[in-house]
């Protein structure tokens, strides 16, 4: 049976789970709530959050942490429905 | 509601390449609904900017450790709950 990359549970492994609390960045708590900002205004729906991080290529899903597989998803989101347009994070971000 | 309280279900065995929510680990085996939640928009459709109508009803779905996962080294059996959407049931026997 065919896999997504996210899709890993029941999987064997001999690590051991870390189950220790973290403090989140700032960046973190940011990106949470411009989720929950563009879903109130209708931009990008919780569905289309998780499609999007799903549709991460593998080697940049492992590579990337939970938030920023969340900014990944929102980014190409945003481009896919002409919200954002290609390459304009980068220019803004450049200043 | 097509399936009932306490009645036998199989997850369809079925590759699906876009956004759903059954897990691979699920897919083929034998369960039992536990519990009838209620309808939500589909996340299959609503995933890719649709409204995600028809609502489709969810279920919660029980399964045992040994149908999951038979070989895996584990003193005695537990049950596994996962909420599954009804056009991943199939009836069970």
């Amino acid at each position: 049976m065919e896999r997504g990359v996210h899709d890993r549970g029941g999987l064997p492994t001999e690590e051991r789970i870390d189950r220790r609390e973290h403090a989140l960045e700032d960046w973190e708590v940011l990106t949470d709530a411009l989720a929950g900002a563009l879903a109130r205004r209708g931009l990008v729906n919780v569905d289309e959050l998780r499609r999007g991080i799903e549709s991460i290529p593998p080697v940049e899903y492992e590579r990337a942490s939970y938030y920023e597989r969340w900014l990944l998803s929102i980014e190409s989101i945003l481009s896919e429905k002409g919200v954002l347009a290609a390459g304009e994070l980068d220019r803004r971000a450049a200043g | 509601m097509s399936y009932r309280v306490g009645e036998p279900v199989t997850i369809a065995d079925r590759a699906h390449r876009g956004h759903h929510r059954t897990p691979a680990y699920l897919k083929g085996k034998p369960g039992r609904v536990e519990r009838v939640h209620a309808a939500f928009r589909n996340p299959e459709t609503r995933a890719y900017g649709d409204d995600g109508l028809p609502r489709m009803p969810l279920y919660l779905v029980s399964f045992a450790r040994s149908d999951l996962w038979p070989g895996a080294r584990a003193s005695g059996d537990h049950r596994v709950y996962v909420d599954v959407f009804e056009h991943w049931l199939e009836e069970g026997k």
